[in-house]
Protein backbone atom coordinates (compact mmCIF):
# COMPACT_ATOMS: atom_id res chain seq x y z
CA UNK A 1 0.00 0.00 0.00
CA UNK A 2 1.51 3.14 -0.52
CA UNK A 3 2.17 5.77 2.20
CA UNK A 4 0.45 8.82 0.90
CA UNK A 5 -2.18 8.58 -2.19
CA UNK A 6 -3.74 11.76 -3.68
CA UNK A 7 -7.20 10.87 -5.83
CA UNK A 8 -8.86 13.99 -8.11
CA UNK A 9 -7.11 16.13 -5.78
CA UNK A 10 -9.05 19.53 -6.48
CA UNK A 11 -8.89 23.09 -4.35
CA UNK A 12 -11.01 26.18 -5.56
CA UNK A 13 -10.22 29.48 -3.84
CA UNK A 14 -13.09 31.64 -2.87
CA UNK A 15 -15.50 29.38 -4.81
CA UNK A 16 -19.01 30.77 -6.33
CA UNK A 17 -17.50 34.46 -5.91
CA UNK A 18 -16.10 36.55 -8.70
CA UNK A 19 -12.53 35.86 -7.57
CA UNK A 20 -12.62 32.16 -8.12
CA UNK A 21 -10.06 30.62 -8.74
CA UNK A 22 -8.44 26.38 -9.29
CA UNK A 23 -4.81 26.58 -7.42
CA UNK A 24 -4.77 22.57 -7.77
CA UNK A 25 -6.76 21.03 -10.60
CA UNK A 26 -7.80 17.09 -10.27
CA UNK A 27 -4.36 15.90 -9.46
CA UNK A 28 -4.35 12.02 -8.83
CA UNK A 29 -1.28 10.34 -8.03
CA UNK A 30 0.69 8.14 -5.43
CA UNK A 31 4.04 8.10 -3.46
CA UNK A 32 5.60 4.65 -1.87
CA UNK A 33 7.62 4.35 1.38
CA UNK A 34 10.80 5.76 1.71
CA UNK A 35 10.79 7.49 -1.64
CA UNK A 36 12.41 11.61 -1.92
CA UNK A 37 9.99 13.25 -4.06
CA UNK A 38 10.14 16.63 -5.69
CA UNK A 39 8.27 18.94 -6.61
CA UNK A 40 9.11 21.93 -8.99
CA UNK A 41 6.88 24.60 -11.00
CA UNK A 42 6.66 27.88 -11.55
CA UNK A 43 5.69 30.64 -8.85
CA UNK A 44 1.76 30.19 -8.64
CA UNK A 45 1.63 26.76 -10.58
CA UNK A 46 0.11 25.32 -7.06
CA UNK A 47 2.84 24.10 -5.62
CA UNK A 48 1.80 25.57 -1.92
CA UNK A 49 -1.69 24.57 -2.11
CA UNK A 50 -1.02 20.82 -2.75
CA UNK A 51 1.11 20.21 -0.28
CA UNK A 52 -1.08 21.93 2.50
CA UNK A 53 -3.34 19.49 1.54
CA UNK A 54 -1.36 16.87 2.46
CA UNK A 55 -1.45 17.71 5.98
CA UNK A 56 -4.92 18.94 6.37
CA UNK A 57 -3.94 22.36 6.88
CA UNK A 58 -6.25 22.83 3.68
CA UNK A 59 -9.39 20.68 3.04
CA UNK A 60 -9.55 19.75 -0.60
CA UNK A 61 -12.38 21.25 -2.42
CA UNK A 62 -13.17 17.83 -3.71
CA UNK A 63 -10.92 14.72 -3.79
CA UNK A 64 -9.30 12.85 -1.74
CA UNK A 65 -6.42 12.53 0.16
CA UNK A 66 -5.41 8.82 1.51
CA UNK A 67 -2.65 8.26 3.61
CA UNK A 68 -1.83 4.72 4.56
CA UNK A 69 -5.32 4.23 2.66
CA UNK A 70 -7.03 6.11 4.87
CA UNK A 71 -8.88 9.30 3.76
CA UNK A 72 -7.53 12.17 6.37
CA UNK A 73 -11.29 14.09 6.06
CA UNK A 74 -12.92 11.15 7.53
CA UNK A 75 -12.61 11.86 10.86
CA UNK A 76 -12.35 15.68 10.85
CA UNK A 77 -11.84 16.15 14.44
CA UNK A 78 -8.90 14.06 14.64
CA UNK A 79 -7.19 15.83 11.65
CA UNK A 80 -4.24 16.70 13.92
CA UNK A 81 -3.53 13.17 14.09
CA UNK A 82 -2.83 13.82 10.33
CA UNK A 83 -0.35 16.29 11.24
CA UNK A 84 1.90 14.29 13.37
CA UNK A 85 1.89 11.69 10.77
CA UNK A 86 2.75 14.09 7.86
CA UNK A 87 5.18 16.89 9.21
CA UNK A 88 5.31 19.92 7.17
CA UNK A 89 8.63 22.71 7.47
CA UNK A 90 7.25 25.94 5.98
CA UNK A 91 9.55 28.15 3.61
CA UNK A 92 11.39 30.19 6.06
CA UNK A 93 10.29 27.98 9.28
CA UNK A 94 13.13 29.75 11.65
CA UNK A 95 9.28 32.81 11.84
CA UNK A 96 7.67 30.38 13.82
CA UNK A 97 10.14 29.65 16.70
CA UNK A 98 8.84 31.17 20.05
CA UNK A 99 9.67 29.33 22.98
CA UNK A 100 12.43 30.74 25.80
CA UNK A 101 15.01 27.85 25.00
CA UNK A 102 15.29 26.33 21.68
CA UNK A 103 15.30 23.00 24.01
CA UNK A 104 11.47 23.58 24.77
CA UNK A 105 10.73 25.21 21.24
CA UNK A 106 11.75 21.72 19.48
CA UNK A 107 9.26 19.67 21.77
CA UNK A 108 6.13 21.93 21.34
CA UNK A 109 5.33 19.14 18.51
CA UNK A 110 6.11 16.42 20.83
CA UNK A 111 4.05 17.41 23.59
CA UNK A 112 1.36 18.35 21.62
CA UNK A 113 1.10 14.94 20.56
CA UNK A 114 0.99 14.16 24.23
CA UNK A 115 4.02 12.10 24.85
CA UNK A 116 5.49 11.70 28.24
CA UNK A 117 8.55 13.95 29.49
CA UNK A 118 10.99 11.51 28.66
CA UNK A 119 10.24 10.77 25.12
CA UNK A 120 9.98 14.18 24.75
CA UNK A 121 13.67 14.52 25.65
CA UNK A 122 14.56 11.46 23.25
CA UNK A 123 12.67 13.03 20.63
CA UNK A 124 14.93 16.29 20.90
CA UNK A 125 17.47 14.86 21.27
CA UNK A 126 17.36 12.89 17.90
CA UNK A 127 15.97 15.83 16.17
CA UNK A 128 18.54 17.93 16.83
CA UNK A 129 21.29 15.26 15.86
CA UNK A 130 19.83 15.11 12.56
CA UNK A 131 19.74 18.46 12.45
CA UNK A 132 22.97 19.64 14.06
CA UNK A 133 21.59 21.67 16.69
CA UNK A 134 24.59 21.45 19.33
CA UNK A 135 23.41 20.60 22.93
CA UNK A 136 24.67 24.51 23.88
CA UNK A 137 22.44 25.77 21.30
CA UNK A 138 19.64 23.80 22.80
CA UNK A 139 19.62 25.77 26.44
CA UNK A 140 19.89 29.66 24.21
CA UNK A 141 17.15 31.72 23.60
CA UNK A 142 15.68 31.01 19.53
CA UNK A 143 16.14 34.59 19.13
CA UNK A 144 19.67 34.89 19.62
CA UNK A 145 20.61 32.23 17.01
CA UNK A 146 22.11 32.50 13.80
CA UNK A 147 19.86 32.85 10.81
CA UNK A 148 21.31 29.59 9.56
CA UNK A 149 20.80 28.01 13.15
CA UNK A 150 17.26 29.29 13.67
CA UNK A 151 16.70 27.50 10.34
CA UNK A 152 17.96 23.94 11.54
CA UNK A 153 16.22 24.46 15.10
CA UNK A 154 12.94 25.27 13.35
CA UNK A 155 13.37 22.03 11.28
CA UNK A 156 14.06 20.06 14.34
CA UNK A 157 10.85 21.19 15.70
CA UNK A 158 9.16 19.06 12.87
CA UNK A 159 11.60 16.47 12.66
CA UNK A 160 10.93 15.90 16.38
CA UNK A 161 7.52 14.92 15.62
CA UNK A 162 9.25 11.71 13.87
CA UNK A 163 6.45 11.92 11.00
CA UNK A 164 6.41 9.40 8.29
CA UNK A 165 6.15 11.87 5.95
CA UNK A 166 7.99 15.04 5.87
CA UNK A 167 7.06 17.62 3.26
CA UNK A 168 10.09 20.70 3.01
CA UNK A 169 9.09 23.73 1.17
CA UNK A 170 11.77 25.63 0.27
CA UNK A 171 14.23 24.22 2.58
CA UNK A 172 17.70 26.06 1.50
CA UNK A 173 15.80 30.08 0.75
CA UNK A 174 17.85 32.14 1.76
CA UNK A 175 20.88 30.28 2.71
CA UNK A 176 24.44 30.35 1.76
CA UNK A 177 25.82 27.70 -0.49
CA UNK A 178 27.54 25.33 2.37
CA UNK A 179 24.29 26.37 4.72
CA UNK A 180 22.41 24.42 1.44
CA UNK A 181 24.85 21.78 0.98
CA UNK A 182 24.97 20.93 4.68
CA UNK A 183 21.28 21.09 5.20
CA UNK A 184 20.06 19.23 1.87
CA UNK A 185 22.98 16.11 3.15
CA UNK A 186 21.07 16.32 6.54
CA UNK A 187 18.42 15.82 4.94
CA UNK A 188 19.61 12.71 3.46
CA UNK A 189 20.85 11.49 6.05
CA UNK A 190 18.11 11.68 8.31
CA UNK A 191 15.95 9.95 5.44
CA UNK A 192 18.44 7.25 5.20
CA UNK A 193 18.30 6.32 8.95
CA UNK A 194 14.49 6.54 9.43
CA UNK A 195 13.61 5.66 6.05
CA UNK A 196 10.57 7.55 5.84
CA UNK A 197 8.95 9.49 2.77
CA UNK A 198 10.25 12.69 2.03
CA UNK A 199 9.11 15.55 -0.02
CA UNK A 200 10.75 18.40 -1.25
CA UNK A 201 9.85 21.65 -2.86
CA UNK A 202 12.35 23.54 -4.27
CA UNK A 203 13.02 26.08 -6.94
CA UNK A 204 16.63 24.82 -7.19
CA UNK A 205 16.59 21.89 -9.89
CA UNK A 206 20.24 21.37 -8.77
CA UNK A 207 19.02 20.12 -5.56
CA UNK A 208 15.66 18.25 -6.74
CA UNK A 209 18.11 16.58 -9.16
CA UNK A 210 21.11 15.05 -6.96
CA UNK A 211 18.60 13.90 -4.26
CA UNK A 212 15.03 12.98 -5.68
CA UNK A 213 14.04 9.42 -6.73
CA UNK A 214 10.93 11.35 -8.50
CA UNK A 215 9.69 14.62 -9.20
CA UNK A 216 6.00 16.23 -9.28
CA UNK A 217 5.92 18.95 -12.15
CA UNK A 218 2.82 21.57 -11.36
CA UNK A 219 2.07 23.77 -14.34
CA UNK A 220 -1.00 26.08 -13.96
CA UNK A 221 -2.22 24.10 -11.28
CA UNK A 222 -1.91 20.65 -13.37
CA UNK A 223 0.29 17.86 -12.38
CA UNK A 224 1.95 17.77 -15.80
CA UNK A 225 4.98 14.97 -15.29
CA UNK A 226 5.42 12.77 -12.73
CA UNK A 227 8.89 10.40 -13.09
CA UNK A 228 12.35 9.87 -12.31
CA UNK A 229 14.71 13.07 -12.76
CA UNK A 230 16.24 11.39 -15.67
CA UNK A 231 13.25 11.38 -17.57
CA UNK A 232 11.89 15.09 -16.06
CA UNK A 233 14.76 16.75 -16.90
CA UNK A 234 15.82 15.38 -20.17
CA UNK A 235 12.30 17.57 -21.38
CA UNK A 236 14.07 20.44 -21.93
CA UNK A 237 12.18 22.65 -23.89
CA UNK A 238 8.75 21.24 -22.56
CA UNK A 239 10.57 22.42 -19.18
CA UNK A 240 11.10 25.65 -20.36
CA UNK A 241 8.21 26.67 -21.91
CA UNK A 242 6.53 26.13 -18.35
CA UNK A 243 9.27 28.69 -16.76
CA UNK A 244 11.67 25.85 -15.33
CA UNK A 245 15.16 24.80 -16.26
CA UNK A 246 17.19 22.12 -16.07
CA UNK A 247 19.97 21.36 -13.72
CA UNK A 248 22.94 23.39 -16.11
CA UNK A 249 25.26 20.37 -15.99
CA UNK A 250 22.44 18.88 -17.40
CA UNK A 251 22.06 21.36 -20.32
CA UNK A 252 25.92 21.21 -21.19
CA UNK A 253 26.76 17.71 -21.22
CA UNK A 254 23.01 17.48 -23.53
CA UNK A 255 24.65 20.45 -25.71
CA UNK A 256 28.06 18.01 -25.79
CA UNK A 257 25.77 15.60 -26.79
CA UNK A 258 24.52 17.18 -30.17
CA UNK A 259 27.65 18.63 -31.11
CA UNK A 260 28.46 14.70 -31.30
CA UNK A 261 30.07 13.57 -28.66
CA UNK A 262 29.71 9.69 -27.02
CA UNK A 263 27.47 11.10 -23.90
CA UNK A 264 24.54 8.91 -21.98
CA UNK A 265 21.27 10.85 -21.13
CA UNK A 266 20.51 11.94 -18.35
CA UNK A 267 23.61 13.29 -16.35
CA UNK A 268 22.29 15.37 -13.67
CA UNK A 269 24.73 15.88 -11.37
CA UNK A 270 28.81 17.57 -11.58
CA UNK A 271 29.93 13.86 -10.28
CA UNK A 272 27.87 11.93 -12.93
CA UNK A 273 29.09 14.76 -15.41
CA UNK A 274 32.82 14.52 -14.48
CA UNK A 275 33.11 10.29 -14.32
CA UNK A 276 31.12 10.45 -17.84
CA UNK A 277 33.32 12.58 -19.26
CA UNK A 278 36.42 10.86 -18.06
CA UNK A 279 35.09 7.77 -19.86
CA UNK A 280 34.91 9.70 -22.86
CA UNK A 281 38.59 10.80 -22.90
CA UNK A 282 39.98 7.50 -22.28
CA UNK A 283 37.62 6.11 -24.94
CA UNK A 284 39.36 8.73 -27.31
CA UNK A 285 42.84 7.39 -25.63
CA UNK A 286 43.10 11.19 -24.36
CA UNK A 287 43.80 10.36 -20.94
CA UNK B 1 -9.38 34.50 9.20
CA UNK B 2 -12.06 37.02 9.16
CA UNK B 3 -11.28 39.00 5.96
CA UNK B 4 -14.91 39.98 5.41
CA UNK B 5 -14.66 43.33 7.52
CA UNK B 6 -16.34 45.64 5.44
CA UNK B 7 -16.72 48.18 7.80
CA UNK B 8 -13.88 50.45 6.75
CA UNK B 9 -12.92 49.29 3.72
CA UNK B 10 -12.39 51.51 0.51
CA UNK B 11 -14.23 50.04 -3.15
CA UNK B 12 -12.50 51.46 -5.97
CA UNK B 13 -15.02 53.66 -8.31
CA UNK B 14 -15.43 57.04 -10.18
CA UNK B 15 -18.63 57.69 -8.62
CA UNK B 16 -19.87 61.01 -7.52
CA UNK B 17 -19.00 60.51 -4.17
CA UNK B 18 -15.30 59.09 -5.14
CA UNK B 19 -14.31 61.97 -7.05
CA UNK B 20 -15.22 64.49 -4.05
CA UNK B 21 -11.95 66.04 -2.47
CA UNK B 22 -11.41 64.25 0.89
CA UNK B 23 -10.84 66.81 2.77
CA UNK B 24 -14.64 68.37 2.12
CA UNK B 25 -15.58 64.63 2.43
CA UNK B 26 -14.30 64.36 5.89
CA UNK B 27 -15.65 68.19 7.12
CA UNK B 28 -18.85 67.41 5.54
CA UNK B 29 -19.44 63.36 7.68
CA UNK B 30 -18.40 65.79 10.85
CA UNK B 31 -20.84 68.32 9.79
CA UNK B 32 -24.08 65.66 9.20
CA UNK B 33 -23.01 63.44 12.34
CA UNK B 34 -23.45 67.22 14.25
CA UNK B 35 -26.52 67.79 12.01
CA UNK B 36 -27.95 64.02 13.27
CA UNK B 37 -27.48 64.87 16.71
CA UNK B 38 -29.44 67.83 16.54
CA UNK B 39 -32.50 66.94 15.12
CA UNK B 40 -35.43 67.06 17.21
CA UNK B 41 -38.38 66.05 15.69
CA UNK B 42 -39.19 63.69 12.72
CA UNK B 43 -39.35 66.21 10.08
CA UNK B 44 -35.63 67.18 10.73
CA UNK B 45 -34.41 63.71 11.23
CA UNK B 46 -36.37 62.45 7.90
CA UNK B 47 -34.81 65.85 5.74
CA UNK B 48 -31.40 63.99 7.06
CA UNK B 49 -31.88 60.81 6.29
CA UNK B 50 -33.14 61.85 2.65
CA UNK B 51 -29.82 63.88 2.24
CA UNK B 52 -27.91 60.44 3.56
CA UNK B 53 -29.76 58.01 1.60
CA UNK B 54 -28.94 60.40 -1.97
CA UNK B 55 -25.52 60.34 -1.02
CA UNK B 56 -25.48 56.60 -0.56
CA UNK B 57 -27.05 56.30 -3.86
CA UNK B 58 -24.40 58.41 -5.43
CA UNK B 59 -21.84 56.83 -4.20
CA UNK B 60 -22.07 53.46 -6.71
CA UNK B 61 -20.96 51.06 -4.21
CA UNK B 62 -23.71 48.28 -4.33
CA UNK B 63 -26.05 48.33 -1.79
CA UNK B 64 -25.15 44.95 -0.54
CA UNK B 65 -21.61 46.37 1.13
CA UNK B 66 -23.98 48.98 3.05
CA UNK B 67 -26.14 46.47 4.62
CA UNK B 68 -23.29 44.26 5.22
CA UNK B 69 -21.78 46.75 7.21
CA UNK B 70 -24.79 47.79 9.59
CA UNK B 71 -24.26 43.82 10.36
CA UNK B 72 -21.79 44.69 13.31
CA UNK B 73 -23.91 47.24 15.19
CA UNK B 74 -27.51 45.43 14.64
CA UNK B 75 -27.49 44.18 18.14
CA UNK B 76 -26.47 47.74 19.32
CA UNK B 77 -29.24 48.88 17.63
CA UNK B 78 -32.12 46.15 18.93
CA UNK B 79 -31.01 46.75 22.80
CA UNK B 80 -31.03 50.45 22.59
CA UNK B 81 -34.64 50.37 20.39
CA UNK B 82 -35.63 47.99 23.29
CA UNK B 83 -34.69 50.09 26.07
CA UNK B 84 -36.14 52.65 24.75
CA UNK B 85 -39.51 50.65 24.05
CA UNK B 86 -39.42 50.05 27.81
CA UNK B 87 -38.08 52.75 29.65
CA UNK B 88 -40.36 55.65 28.81
CA UNK B 89 -43.14 57.24 30.15
CA UNK B 90 -46.83 58.69 28.55
CA UNK B 91 -49.82 56.55 28.31
CA UNK B 92 -49.33 52.51 27.45
CA UNK B 93 -50.55 51.46 24.64
CA UNK B 94 -49.48 47.73 25.84
CA UNK B 95 -49.21 46.25 29.34
CA UNK B 96 -48.28 43.45 30.46
CA UNK B 97 -46.22 42.67 34.02
CA UNK B 98 -44.09 44.61 34.77
CA UNK B 99 -43.51 46.13 31.41
CA UNK B 100 -45.71 48.81 29.78
CA UNK B 101 -45.21 49.84 26.20
CA UNK B 102 -46.10 53.18 25.38
CA UNK B 103 -46.80 55.38 21.95
CA UNK B 104 -43.98 57.72 23.15
CA UNK B 105 -41.19 55.16 23.70
CA UNK B 106 -41.93 53.44 20.36
CA UNK B 107 -41.26 56.46 18.70
CA UNK B 108 -38.09 57.18 20.72
CA UNK B 109 -37.39 53.64 19.41
CA UNK B 110 -37.49 54.60 15.90
CA UNK B 111 -36.22 57.70 16.04
CA UNK B 112 -32.96 56.17 17.79
CA UNK B 113 -32.74 53.14 15.22
CA UNK B 114 -32.81 55.73 12.16
CA UNK B 115 -30.17 57.82 14.03
CA UNK B 116 -27.86 55.04 14.62
CA UNK B 117 -28.55 54.01 11.36
CA UNK B 118 -27.97 57.20 9.21
CA UNK B 119 -24.84 57.23 11.23
CA UNK B 120 -23.40 53.72 10.12
CA UNK B 121 -24.37 54.57 6.47
CA UNK B 122 -22.53 57.49 5.93
CA UNK B 123 -19.67 56.85 8.05
CA UNK B 124 -19.04 53.94 5.81
CA UNK B 125 -19.86 55.88 2.72
CA UNK B 126 -16.79 58.15 3.54
CA UNK B 127 -14.24 54.88 3.91
CA UNK B 128 -16.20 53.45 0.99
CA UNK B 129 -15.31 55.98 -1.45
CA UNK B 130 -11.87 57.25 0.03
CA UNK B 131 -8.73 55.16 -0.55
CA UNK B 132 -6.71 55.28 2.81
CA UNK B 133 -3.93 57.03 1.73
CA UNK B 134 -6.40 59.90 0.45
CA UNK B 135 -7.69 59.77 4.10
CA UNK B 136 -4.84 60.09 5.59
CA UNK B 137 -3.74 62.90 3.64
CA UNK B 138 -6.75 64.60 4.26
CA UNK B 139 -6.77 63.89 8.00
CA UNK B 140 -3.00 65.64 7.84
CA UNK B 141 -4.12 68.71 5.89
CA UNK B 142 -7.02 69.58 7.92
CA UNK B 143 -4.91 68.86 11.08
CA UNK B 144 -2.22 71.52 9.98
CA UNK B 145 -3.56 74.39 11.54
CA UNK B 146 -2.27 72.53 14.99
CA UNK B 147 1.23 72.81 14.02
CA UNK B 148 1.16 75.98 15.53
CA UNK B 149 0.52 74.50 19.00
CA UNK B 150 4.09 72.13 17.93
CA UNK B 151 1.60 68.89 16.91
CA UNK B 152 3.33 66.87 14.68
CA UNK B 153 0.90 66.31 12.28
CA UNK B 154 2.79 65.07 9.14
CA UNK B 155 4.37 62.28 11.70
CA UNK B 156 0.51 61.50 13.09
CA UNK B 157 -0.35 60.91 9.49
CA UNK B 158 2.57 58.85 8.58
CA UNK B 159 2.10 56.56 11.21
CA UNK B 160 -1.48 56.64 10.36
CA UNK B 161 -0.51 55.29 6.34
CA UNK B 162 1.74 52.68 7.80
CA UNK B 163 -0.50 51.05 10.29
CA UNK B 164 -3.01 50.92 7.74
CA UNK B 165 -0.78 49.48 5.09
CA UNK B 166 0.71 46.66 7.40
CA UNK B 167 -2.76 45.52 8.58
CA UNK B 168 -3.04 43.21 5.29
CA UNK B 169 0.66 41.74 5.85
CA UNK B 170 0.31 41.32 9.20
CA UNK B 171 -2.95 39.23 8.47
CA UNK B 172 -1.20 37.10 6.09
CA UNK B 173 1.57 37.15 8.62
CA UNK B 174 -0.78 35.63 10.89
CA UNK B 175 -2.18 32.98 8.48
CA UNK B 176 1.68 31.68 7.81
CA UNK B 177 2.74 31.09 12.00
CA UNK B 178 -0.99 29.55 12.27
CA UNK B 179 -0.86 27.61 9.78
CA UNK B 180 3.05 26.31 10.83
CA UNK B 181 1.96 26.17 14.70
CA UNK B 182 -0.98 23.72 13.33
CA UNK B 183 1.36 21.53 11.63
CA UNK B 184 3.58 20.99 14.91
CA UNK B 185 -0.13 19.85 16.45
CA UNK B 186 -1.02 22.94 17.69
CA UNK B 187 -5.11 22.96 18.96
CA UNK B 188 -6.50 26.51 18.50
CA UNK B 189 -9.93 25.41 18.50
CA UNK B 190 -10.97 23.24 21.43
CA UNK B 191 -10.73 24.11 25.36
CA UNK B 192 -12.07 26.66 27.86
CA UNK B 193 -11.16 30.16 27.11
CA UNK B 194 -7.89 30.06 29.16
CA UNK B 195 -6.83 27.49 27.36
CA UNK B 196 -7.42 29.36 23.94
CA UNK B 197 -6.12 32.48 24.94
CA UNK B 198 -2.56 29.91 25.90
CA UNK B 199 -2.70 28.41 22.78
CA UNK B 200 -2.48 31.77 20.93
CA UNK B 201 1.21 32.13 22.88
CA UNK B 202 2.79 30.52 20.00
CA UNK B 203 1.43 32.93 17.31
CA UNK B 204 1.88 36.04 19.12
CA UNK B 205 5.40 35.85 19.90
CA UNK B 206 6.60 35.36 16.24
CA UNK B 207 3.71 37.81 15.21
CA UNK B 208 5.22 40.62 17.63
CA UNK B 209 8.75 39.85 16.36
CA UNK B 210 8.40 39.51 13.08
CA UNK B 211 6.23 43.10 13.41
CA UNK B 212 9.34 44.85 14.92
CA UNK B 213 11.23 43.42 12.59
CA UNK B 214 9.82 44.81 9.81
CA UNK B 215 9.38 48.28 11.66
CA UNK B 216 13.22 48.22 12.02
CA UNK B 217 13.58 47.39 8.41
CA UNK B 218 11.20 49.47 7.10
CA UNK B 219 12.75 52.69 9.69
CA UNK B 220 16.15 51.59 7.75
CA UNK B 221 14.65 51.84 4.33
CA UNK B 222 12.84 55.07 4.66
CA UNK B 223 16.28 56.52 6.60
CA UNK B 224 18.52 55.24 2.92
CA UNK B 225 16.21 57.50 1.15
CA UNK B 226 16.83 60.35 3.40
CA UNK B 227 13.17 60.55 4.77
CA UNK B 228 13.26 63.31 7.76
CA UNK B 229 9.73 64.03 8.45
CA UNK B 230 7.31 66.64 6.82
CA UNK B 231 9.55 69.76 6.37
CA UNK B 232 9.73 71.06 2.95
CA UNK B 233 8.08 67.59 1.41
CA UNK B 234 5.98 68.13 -1.27
CA UNK B 235 3.08 65.96 -2.59
CA UNK B 236 2.63 63.84 -5.50
CA UNK B 237 -1.13 64.46 -5.60
CA UNK B 238 -2.01 67.78 -4.15
CA UNK B 239 -5.79 68.16 -3.66
CA UNK B 240 -8.03 70.46 -5.04
CA UNK B 241 -11.37 71.81 -4.56
CA UNK B 242 -13.82 71.18 -7.65
CA UNK B 243 -17.15 72.57 -8.34
CA UNK B 244 -18.51 69.36 -7.19
CA UNK B 245 -17.33 69.76 -4.04
CA UNK B 246 -18.43 73.46 -3.40
CA UNK B 247 -22.12 72.13 -4.78
CA UNK B 248 -21.69 69.66 -2.32
CA UNK B 249 -20.78 71.92 0.47
CA UNK B 250 -23.89 74.14 -1.26
CA UNK B 251 -26.69 71.24 -0.51
CA UNK B 252 -25.03 70.11 2.94
CA UNK B 253 -25.53 73.61 3.73
CA UNK B 254 -29.45 73.76 2.56
CA UNK B 255 -29.69 71.17 4.81
CA UNK B 256 -28.15 71.71 8.01
CA UNK B 257 -30.67 75.28 7.36
CA UNK B 258 -33.87 73.02 6.79
CA UNK B 259 -33.13 71.22 9.76
CA UNK B 260 -32.40 74.23 11.90
CA UNK B 261 -35.94 75.54 10.66
CA UNK B 262 -37.45 72.31 11.14
CA UNK B 263 -36.12 72.34 15.11
CA UNK B 264 -37.22 75.52 15.58
CA UNK B 265 -40.87 75.70 14.44
CA UNK B 266 -42.37 72.57 14.47
CA UNK B 267 -42.56 70.16 17.65
CA UNK B 268 -39.97 68.44 19.73
CA UNK B 269 -40.63 64.78 19.74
Amino acid sequence: MSILEVKNLTYTYSAGSPFEKTAVKDISLSVEKGEIIGIIGHTGSGKSTFVRMLNGLTKPTSGQVLIEGNDIWEKPKEIRKIRFKVGMVFQYPEYQLFEETVYKDISFGPANMGKTQEEIDKAVKMAAKFTGVSNELLDKSPFDLSGGEKRRAAIAGVIAMDPDVVIFDEPTAGLDPLGRELLLSQIVQYHKERNNTILLVSHSMEDIASIADRIIVLNHSELVMFDTPKVVFSKVEQLEEMGLRVPQITKIMLALKEKGYDISDGILTVEQAFYELVDLLKKEGKL
Amino acid sequence: MNRDVTFGQFIPGNSLLHRMDPRVKIVLLCAIIATIFCTFNFYALGLVTAFIIVAILLSGVPLRMYLKSLKVIIIIVVITSLLNIFYSSGTPVFEFWIFKITLDGIYRAIYVTVRIIALILISSSLTFTTSPTDLTDAIERLMSPLKIFHVKVHEIAMMMTIALRFIPTLLDETDKIMSAQKARGADMESGNLIQKVKSLIPVLIPLFVSAFRRAYELAVAMECRCYQGGEGRTRMKSLHMKKLDYLSIFLMALVVGGVVLCDIFLMPI
